[in-house]
């Protein structure tokens, strides 16, 4: 697939990389010359120096037959203008685009083919926000997940000593739950992908992740954790964009503190917040934190714009003792190195977006993809399309599909409901299957074995 | 300041409001009450003097200033009150001084309700009648003075309510924007009168008898056209009509206008002001009846009707009565007064510091606390969903502290003048709210008292009515300076 990619900043640049392992033709436009050298250096990519909007530049960047322009330069405007000059002057046939400014986003009959063309949106921030909401949701998650419209949701956790199941058989989880109906669809131990079986013996520290019904998820949680009580008390340290959402969000149903630095900022958040409480002052300042009772602090959410300090701060808290502490990290290269020392969960702003993302790049009937730890796992939801003779899946047992080394199937959601994945099952026409992989270089293979056969036409 | 466009609306306005003294003639004629010629005496003399003013400068069109607007409005209750106490002063029955006619037309004019005259089921009717339309007619300079002028001017934080008023009310020209704002909430004035007049004429009360009554209970004065007030009438079903008509015109007029456009009970509730003013008022109201109730001094249906009826009369400042409430259980009396200094809403023809402003009162108090707990949290006080300027705030600050500075000054001149501490202390706070009978030797009447006590408070009324303010940058140097 060919694709334009306009700005060369984290998302652009994160987007680029994950995209060019996909053996896809990526081009970025940016203005900044050093920022795409840098790029150039270690992808295989094409890199243009100069605006996204402007058409010269597009054409030289290849917009006559590029698949898809991918909009995520830092200016609203900048995306915006964009995809009107791609849809008007090379007739792109998908156009992405970044949008922040919620004045924009407001208004949903901006964004058609009459005024601006745009067939995807994204708001990195709104994405994150989501995510941290999940989070909070389920006390003890690294990450959870919405699948099919948020009727299953696939959820990350560490096993941790005092759950029941540890030291176990998988198997077990059946009989200490019977009503309970779950799939655990890959262990990570000590960062290396498992797949599991019945008799895979759950050990601590492991990394599992396992699909249920959305209300079934706490009691499969309870199994690997000793059950952490619910969430009441939170500090966000950063009211930007993403701190102010967050603290919108979640303010009814929890008690919410907002540390910001900006004396302006604070007064504006103070302003169209209800219930939180805005606090002027720098997230790592000890004495506010403990003045704030950090100690009985529930969770230390770190969302500044500053990866240092967001690291430094949520270390600082959970030393005095926050029980959880959460940071956005957008440098990858922290990510791995911060997440399960003394920081729980490390939020990765990239790899959240690039999720939204990476669905509408996916071929054939792929309809939503979400990474997982960071990029290296995906979990897929595709769509089993044909009939017996055209499709490679359809009326096919589970066990009888050649899925492709290092891929489960979690779960099957089949007119709304969910069906969680067992052996003697038979997929049928239309049932959205949610795969999952442990190692995305086989995301082709599953996009082949999705793919309907000729005769289907 | 342009002391020729000053002139000129005052001629003006002493035109219009020699008009006034037409209805008590056409009554006078009616009941036969011999009176017609102090009214025609009195409204030639005014029309004069307003002819005198405005001819002289009726060419210049020029636009009024935010400081004329001081000025217009402070003379606007001063002459009119003094053109006002002419025919008052000028009838035969009853005899009265010239302080004391001043004093009633005053009291009328600023919907005080104070009356420095006794045997009113004696007076002539045409007397009566002009008592409860100088209340009327000040009710509708107030609804103009509370909802256009004091917005505009800022007086003590009402600045908050420039934005809430219908139509933007924004720009420091006094025309034309007044003009509209006015006439829509005059329609709602005059339809609450109407009603308020059916409803009594309905309950019970003669024609006479109701159309005072709805202009002195929409107004918040506080005349009535007996002795004995609302008393008189004792009919539970009149009380409840008063009740329902004095709570609605407590609130801001600016609220009715924007309810009745929109066409919606909620606007009401959305209100953080009228909640407060509504929920203060049951709570004293639940305290009030619970007390007489408990301490014998009614049987229980009595301390529900009569001590209703007072909260809401005393709260609203309007002044009716139905029992003493002087001789009740000695907290009462105290706590009604108290009420009272909260009086109604903004931008109502209630008197009292208004409900917003001890509402903003008592919600920094409450940010006071919440910051000792959170040192370095930035809190701000909000109405509704949006926050409050603290330049607002410093503006309920200071008028705050210059009420009850005021009050504390007239008190003192009250005092030596010879009254006692009780009568003085309910005097005053009866005046500057714009309430009307006090306690000890003003209960009933103001007619005893000494005539430099009556112009003290005559000053009360004037700067209560005006939110002092208004009236206090007139005696500033810097004001006159150019």
């Amino acid at each position: 697939m060919k694709i334009i990619i306009i700005g060369a900043g984290q998302v652009g640049g994160t987007l680029a990389e994950n995209l060019a392992i996909e053996e896809n033709d990526i081009t970025v436009i940016d203005p900044d010359g050093s920022r795409l050298r840098e790029l150039q250096d270690h992808l295989d990519i094409r890199t243009i120096n100069g605006y996204g909007s402007h058409p010269n530049v597009l054409a030289q960047a290849g917009a006559e037959d590029a698949d898809m322009l991918i909009a995520v330069a830092s200016s609203d405007e900048v995306n915006m203008a964009a995809c009107q000059v791609a849809y008007t002057l090379f007739q792109t046939p998908t156009k992405i685009c970044r949008v922040r400014a919620t004045p924009y986003l407001s208004k949903k009959e901006l964004f058609n083919t009459k005024a601006f063309p745009i067939d995807v949106l994204i708001s990195p921030e709104q994405v994150v926000t989501k995510h941290i909401t999940r989070l909070l949701e389920y006390p003890g998650a690294l990450q959870a997940l919405d699948l099919a419209n948020g009727e299953a949701r696939l959820v990350a956790i560490r096993a941790t000593e005092g759950g029941p199941l540890i030291g176990h058989a998988l198997s077990l989880l059946r009989q200490h739950m019977p009503s309970i109906d779950t799939r655990v669809a890959a262990i990570f131990r000590k960062g290396n992908p498992i797949i599991p079986s019945g008799d895979t013996v759950i050990q601590e520290d492991d990394e599992v992740f396992f699909i249920a019904a959305t209300d079934h998820i706490r009691a499969v949680m309870s199994e690997l954790q000793p059950l952490q009580s619910n969430y009441r008390r939170i500090i966000i340290a950063g009211g930007g964009n993403i701190g102010f959402r967050l603290a919108k969000q979640l303010e009814r149903r929890y008690q919410v503190k907002i540390i910001e630095s900006s004396y302006d900022r604070c007064v504006s958040l103070s302003e169209s917040l209800e219930k939180a409480i805005v606090l002027h002052g720098n997230a790592a300042d000890k004495d506010m934190l403990l003045e704030e009772n950090i100690e009985d602090t529930d969770v230390f959410i770190a969302v500044t714009n500053d990866d240092e300090a967001n690291i430094m701060a949520s270390m600082l808290a959970k030393r005095i003792g926050a029980r959880k502490v959460m940071a956005l990290i957008s440098n990858p290269n922290y990510v791995d190195l911060i997440q399960g020392g003394e920081i729980d969960i490390a939020i990765s702003p990239q790899q959240t977006t690039i999720g939204s993302l990476l669905t509408h790049i996916r071929k054939g009937d792929v309809v939503n993809v979400h990474a997982l730890r960071r990029g290296a796992a995906e979990a897929i939801e595709a769509i089993a399309h044909g009939d017996q003779r055209s499709s490679r899946v359809v009326g096919k047992r589970l066990d009888e599909i050649p899925l492709p080394p290092g891929t489960t199937i979690g779960a099957i959601v089949r007119r709304q409901e969910v069906v969680i994945a067992h052996d003697h099952i038979r997929i049928e026409p239309d049932d959205h299957v949610i795969l999952f992989l442990v190692d995305k270089k086989r995301v082709r293979e599953v996009e082949k074995l999705f793919q309907v056969g000729i005769s289907f036409f | 300041m342009r002391f020729s466009t000053v002139c000129r609306i005052l001629g003006i306005l002493l035109m219009i409001f020699s008009l006034s003294m037409l209805p008590p003639v056409m009554v006078s004629l009616l009941y036969e009450d011999q009176q017609h010629n102090a009214f025609i005496q009195a409204f030639l003399m005014t029309l004069g003097a307003g002819m005198a003013v405005w001819l002289p400068v009726r060419n210049l069109k020029k636009e009024l200033r935010v400081r004329d607007g001081f000025v217009v409005t402070v003379l606007f209750w001063l002459v009119l009150s003094l053109s006002g106490s002419i025919p008052l002063y000028l009838s035969d029955f009853p005899e009265l001084s010239f302080v004391d006619a001043y004093f009633e037309s005053l009291s009328g004019l600023t919907t005080t309700g104070a009356t420095v005259i006794t045997g009113l089921d004696e007076l002539p009717k045409s007397i009566l009648w002009y008592r409860q339309q100088l209340q009327w007619l000040g009710g509708m300079g107030l609804i103009v003075l509370a909802v256009a002028i004091l917005p505009m001017l800022g007086i003590g934080g009402m600045q908050l309510y420039r934005a809430e008023t219908p139509g933007p009310v924004k720009d420091s020209k006094l025309t034309p924007r007044i003009t509209e704002t006015a006439k829509a909430l005059w329609y709602i004035y005059l339809g609450l009168t109407i009603a308020c007049a059916i409803a009594y004429w309905g309950a019970g009360m003669t024609l006479f008898d109701a159309i005072g009554h709805s202009f002195s209970t929409i107004a918040i004065g506080g005349y009535s056209t007996h002795d004995a007030s609302m008393g008189y009438f004792d009919s539970t079903l009149i009380e409840m009509i008063a009740i329902f008509f004095m709570f609605t015109a407590g609130i801001n007029f600016a609220l009715h206008f924007t309810a009745w456009r929109r066409n919606s009970w909620v606007t009401y509730f959305r209100d953080p002001e009228f909640n407060f003013y509504g929920i203060l008022m049951i709570l004293v109201a639940i305290a009030t009846i619970g007390i007489l109730y408990l301490t014998n001094t009614y049987n229980f249906s009595d301390a529900f009707f009569k001590g209703l009826f007072e909260v809401v009369s005393i709260a609203t400042t309007t002044g009716f009565a139905t029992a003493d409430f002087t001789v009740w259980p000695s907290v009462l009396p105290f706590l009604l007064f108290l009420v009272a200094f909260v009086g109604g809403c903004a931008g109502s023809t209630g008197g009292g510091m208004k409900a917003i402003r001890i509402l903003l009162i008592y919600k920094q108090g409450l940010r006071e606390i919440k910051r000792l707990i959170h040192p370095n949290a930035i809190i701000p006080v909000k109405l509704g969903n949006k926050p409050v300027p603290d330049r607002v705030l410093e503006a309920v600050w200071g008028f705050f502290s210059v009420y009850l500075f005021v009050f504390v000054v007239l008190l003192l001149l009250l005092l030596a003048t010879g009254l006692d501490q009780v009568t003085a202390w309910s005097a005053v706070g009866a005046c500057i709210n714009n309430l009307g009978p006090g306690l000890g030797d003003v209960s009933a009447h103001y007619g005893d008292i000494p005539d430099t006590a009556k112009w003290i408070l005559c000053l009360a009324m004037l700067m209560g009515r005006l939110e002092i303010f208004t009236l206090l940058i007139l005696f500033t140097p810097a004001f006159w300076r150019n």
